[in-house]
């Protein structure tokens, strides 16, 4: 099979409800998956003055996003934002090796099954191919729809610039530096989340999202886990429809043959739509939260930065030594502080909006597939009742 | 093992007793009387041999007589008239459009949708008008069921009193202690018409142990196999299985492991009586009426008997391999090597059916828990309207997960042991086969040694040796007998074997097909009630503002 997919996609299916802004809108038009990487062609359509063209279309690979997302990540202007969070990387090794295995195993299965199965693992794989490709878009919206992040300059490098960004990938050492950053970065969060806040607003968004964090992160592993093993449970169906249209054809009971294939079709809808709907949104909200909860800590972090200051400040005063330095200090902290906490306090307000909106959207599309799906399976079932019945 | 010792000191010890009771309002004091009796099994002794710890099962069964609609016979004759016709019609047609079918309705995902609103229409409608015509063909799935000269007359002999029995297996009762206990239930046979000549009464119930179920089937095994009927197999013994009711766990495993011998049971029992020529055995009739059964004692499954039982089982399996069979009737071969085809295609499936149990069971744990972790997430949401909408997707999904329990079980007990049931009697269907081939094996060689006597008593001719001559003569005529009853056994067991096989073909068609209908059905409640859920979340979600 090849190892070249190309996708044409549909208008965006947004995980996230946004509003589309006719001055800059960023969709990915097309994708191409190779050996290891993926290509997306990310396009454009902008009115603003800052491009030399209206719309244009470049092509990117997944280490750019991620080059992006870093750099909005390691600016302190952004500090108060909530960073949109960076789309995972796509990973086709699971369905990979399923499809070697199936080739390597076609000499033991008729030609139908593996027909059949072959479909399956492709649909499979486009699936997937699909969902990081949704995931990609959706990072890029969010970026395009922030009145701030949108006019970043790195950003609008990424839209425009039509040749390779070379950006390379963290080589070890770069790895190993981000490994102990993290590490600092936690136990110094747990530090910093001992402060109790002045501001009732960010006590009680704290609380709130440390818990919502951690309960999202249970349900969304829940929610895989139910998924893969509906799924097991489809491919099993798989496997008895097709050793069961065997045994129709040789011994003619076509009416078995029927069943089986609404079976079939039954179970692998509802397990990937189901898929599609909860699962993803309970990931995304996880990350989502995750980048909320930054936010919280890179404030908390200024806050007790200032609480510092202050303790300085007053000190020098004391001493009367550089109390020039240490007012200068105290008042980039505070101002810092500030801005942070004017911005966050939006964003987290708009956080909360957008994932209402997000979960209703899904939560009623997932219910509406749940019931179109029930009501098809219902009507094939029972039309297939009634031939057989009426067979007797 | 302590058991172990125990085992030869307690053979000669006793066996149980078992105790009709009779549904028999017009005489309570009899009643009363049995009841009285039943208390006395307690404090019987009790067997305390340990390969033969087994569950009593009682075993209800229900007669209910009803003539079989005269149209059946006649529909098998008319087409058996058309016969060749009929066969280039289903030849062609079934199969092709039904691999249309299969085209259209495997058709890839983007185009799902807009299969769901055609959906129904264009895989089934090209199906409706052949149905009256594939309808007569369902008993006889192959074109040789048409030709075969001997059609009319299996279809005289089965177009007779055929009837409906009904056996219901109740849950064993555990009677006695620890190691010893047995368990024990009441089985009431309910006849409702009054004219069966095999049955004494309408309805009874009789008392019976596991063991005891082994016994009636090696009984009929013995006495049919060799003669080409094919014997339904009972249910297999499960030490570990049963070591566990016997300790008393209380548990889910153990309660399903009754279950699933209660079925068995039953349907053995059902299979059993289903049979024209087995139902009139009176082993089997002494089985399902009698209040006292003499105790099957070769069924133990480490005795002497089970090992002399293996041993022959080798020793068959040996000469199989070395018996080279001239076939001269094509139907054999062809109806063998189907049943190869079948046994191969059977396990598999068995195989995938025993795989998804497993997996929606596992689906059922998983959806609950998940049910959970969503209801834990409502409750951290303050936005209320969408952490109400949280917690009922939270109930709707533990809803689901028992539907997913009970759908795990409709696989089970319709699917999964319908197909093991099938595994099995396909190899009973073989044995009887295979018993066919002995019993040419035997003629033949009857025949040879014939040949050698012959060609002994030729020579004697020239000695002068009356008496061995005379002998040789005699032994002669003893073996030319023989010659013809090997032949005349070879002639039957074949009759037999078509008459069985293309019964027990037959009875395969309706039963899958009874069992699909009842999946099939089970689906459509589950579908039901999804329905129902996912209406009930709608507007819940709809109002999250």
């Amino acid at each position: 099979m090849g190892n070249v997919v190309s996708v044409l996609l549909q208008p965006r299916a947004v995980n996230v409800d946004l509003q589309t802004d006719a001055t800059l809108q960023v969709d990915i038009s097309d994708a191409l998956s190779e050996r290891d990487k993926v290509k997306f062609t990310v396009h454009t359509k902008s009115t603003l003055p800052n491009f030399k063209q209206n719309e244009f279309s470049v092509v990117r690979q997944h280490e750019e996003f991620i080059w992006l997302h870093d750099s909005f990540v390691e600016n302190e202007d952004y500090a108060g934002y909530i960073i949109p969070p960076a789309p995972p990387r796509p990973d086709f090794d699971a369905s990979r090796e399923k499809l070697q295995k199936l080739g390597e195993g076609e000499g033991s299965m008729t030609k139908e099954e593996f027909t059949k199965m072959k479909q399956e693992l492709e649909a499979e794989y486009l699936a997937i191919f699909k969902k990081t490709v949704a995931m990609h878009e959706v990072f890029l919206c969010r970026v395009a729809a922030h009145p701030v992040l949108r006019k970043d300059l790195n950003f609008h490098v990424f839209l425009e610039y039509n040749q390779d960004l070379s950006v390379r990938g963290k080589n070890k050492k770069e790895k190993l530096e981000d490994f102990f950053k993290n590490v600092v970065k936690s136990a110094d969060g747990v530090l910093v989340a001992g402060v109790k806040d002045v501001d009732d607003f960010f006590e009680h968004e704290k609380t709130f999202l440390l818990e919502y964090h951690n309960r999202v992160k249970d349900a969304s592993a829940k929610s895989d886990r139910m998924i893969r093993s509906h799924k097991n449970a489809a491919d099993d169906i798989n496997r008895i429809a097709s050793s069961l249209y065997t045994c129709c054809v040789s011994n003619r009971r076509t009416l078995q043959l029927l069943s089986v294939v609404v079976l079939q079709k039954i179970e692998a809808r509802v397990a990937a739509d189901e898929d599609l709907k909860l699962a993803d949104l309970l990931k995304y909200y996880l990350r989502e939260s995750q980048a909320a909860k930054d936010l919280l800590y890179r404030r908390s972090r200024a806050l007790v930065d200032y609480e510092n200051a202050n303790k300085a400040l007053d000190k020098a005063r004391a001493k009367n030594r550089d109390v020039l330095q240490a007012e200068t200090s105290q008042q980039l902290c505070c101002h810092k502080f500030e801005k942070i906490s004017e911005s966050a306090k939006q964003e987290l307000i708009d956080f909360k909006t957008r994932r209402v909106a997000a979960f209703r959207k899904n939560l009623v599309e997932l219910a509406e597939l749940e019931l179109k799906h029930a009501k098809g399976n219902l009507q094939l079932l029972q039309s297939c009742l009634g031939i057989l019945k009426g067979n007797t | 093992m302590i058991v172990g010792q125990i085992l030869p000191h307690t053979l000669p010890l006793l066996h149980f007793y078992f105790h009709l009771n009779i549904k028999n309002l017009s005489s309570p004091n009899n009643t009363r009387k049995e009841m009285c009796d039943v208390t006395e099994i307690e404090e019987l002794k009790i067997n305390v041999h340990v390969f033969n710890v087994c569950v009593c099962v009682c075993v209800c069964v229900c007669v209910c007589f009803q003539s079989e609609p005269a149209s059946l016979p006649a529909e098998d004759i008319s087409t058996n008239s058309n016969g060749p016709k009929q066969d280039s019609l289903f030849d062609d047609d079934p199969e092709d459009l039904f691999a249309e079918a299969t085209e259209e309705v495997s058709l890839d995902s983007p185009e799902r949708d807009v299969l769901l609103s055609d959906g129904p229409s264009p895989a089934i409608t090209p199906i409706t008008p052949p149905t009256s015509v594939i309808t007569p063909c369902i008993g006889h799935a192959h074109d040789d069921m048409f030709t075969h000269s001997s059609f009319d007359e299996i279809e005289e002999e089965e177009g007779g009193d055929s009837f409906d029995m009904h056996i219901s297996v109740s849950d064993p009762e555990k009677v006695g202690e620890f190691w010893f206990t047995l368990s024990l239930s009441f089985l009431s046979v309910s006849l409702s018409q009054t004219s069966m000549s095999l049955f004494k009464r309408n309805e009874f119930s009789v008392k019976r142990r596991f063991s005891d179920f082994l016994g009636l089937h090696s009984k009929l095994a013995s006495k049919y196999l060799h003669i080409g009927y094919i014997v339904p197999p009972a249910p297999e013994k499960s030490i570990v299985g049963m070591t566990k009711v016997k300790v008393g766990k209380e548990d889910q495993s153990s309660n399903e492991f009754v279950e699933k011998r209660r079925s068995a049971l039953e349907r053995y029992l059902m299979r059993t009586v289903k049979h024209p020529v087995l139902l009139k055995d009176p082993d089997v009739l002494q089985f399902l009426e009698s209040s006292d059964l003499p105790r099957a004692v070769s069924t133990q499954a480490l005795s002497s008997a089970g090992l002399l039982r293996m041993v022959n089982k080798a020793a068959d399996a040996v000469n199989k391999m070395t018996i080279k069979m001239n076939e001269s009737d094509a139907w054999f071969e062809e109806k063998q090597q189907h049943f190869e085809n079948l046994d191969v295609q059977l396990r598999k499936l068995h195989a995938s059916v025993e795989s998804l149990v497993c997996h929606r069971k596992e689906l059922s744990v998983n959806t609950a828990q998940f049910a959970k972790s969503a209801a834990m997430l409502g409750n951290s949401e303050d936005h209320t309207a969408l952490s109400r909408a949280l917690s009922q997707l939270a109930e709707v999904e533990e809803k689901i997960d028992q539907l997913h329990q009970d759908q795990a079980n409709a696989d089970f007990y319709l699917f999964s042991e319908l197909l093991g049931d099938y595994v099995r009697l396909i190899t009973a269907v073989k044995g009887v086969f295979d018993h066919r081939m002995k019993t040419w094996q035997k003629w033949q060689d009857s025949q040879m040694l014939l040949q050698k006597k012959r060609e002994a008593e030729a020579k004697l001719q020239f000695t002068n040796k009356p008496d061995k001559l005379q002998q040789a003569k005699d032994e002669i005529k003893e073996l030319e007998g023989k010659v013809q009853q090997g032949e005349r056994d070879f002639e039957q067991i074949s009759k037999t074997i078509r008459k069985e096989v293309s019964r027990f073909e037959k009875e395969r068609v309706k039963d899958f097909k009874t069992i699909i209908i009842k999946y099939l059905e089970s689906l459509v409640q589950t579908q039901q009630q999804l329905i129902k859920y996912w209406e009930a979340f709608l507007p819940e979600a709809k109002a999250i503002s």
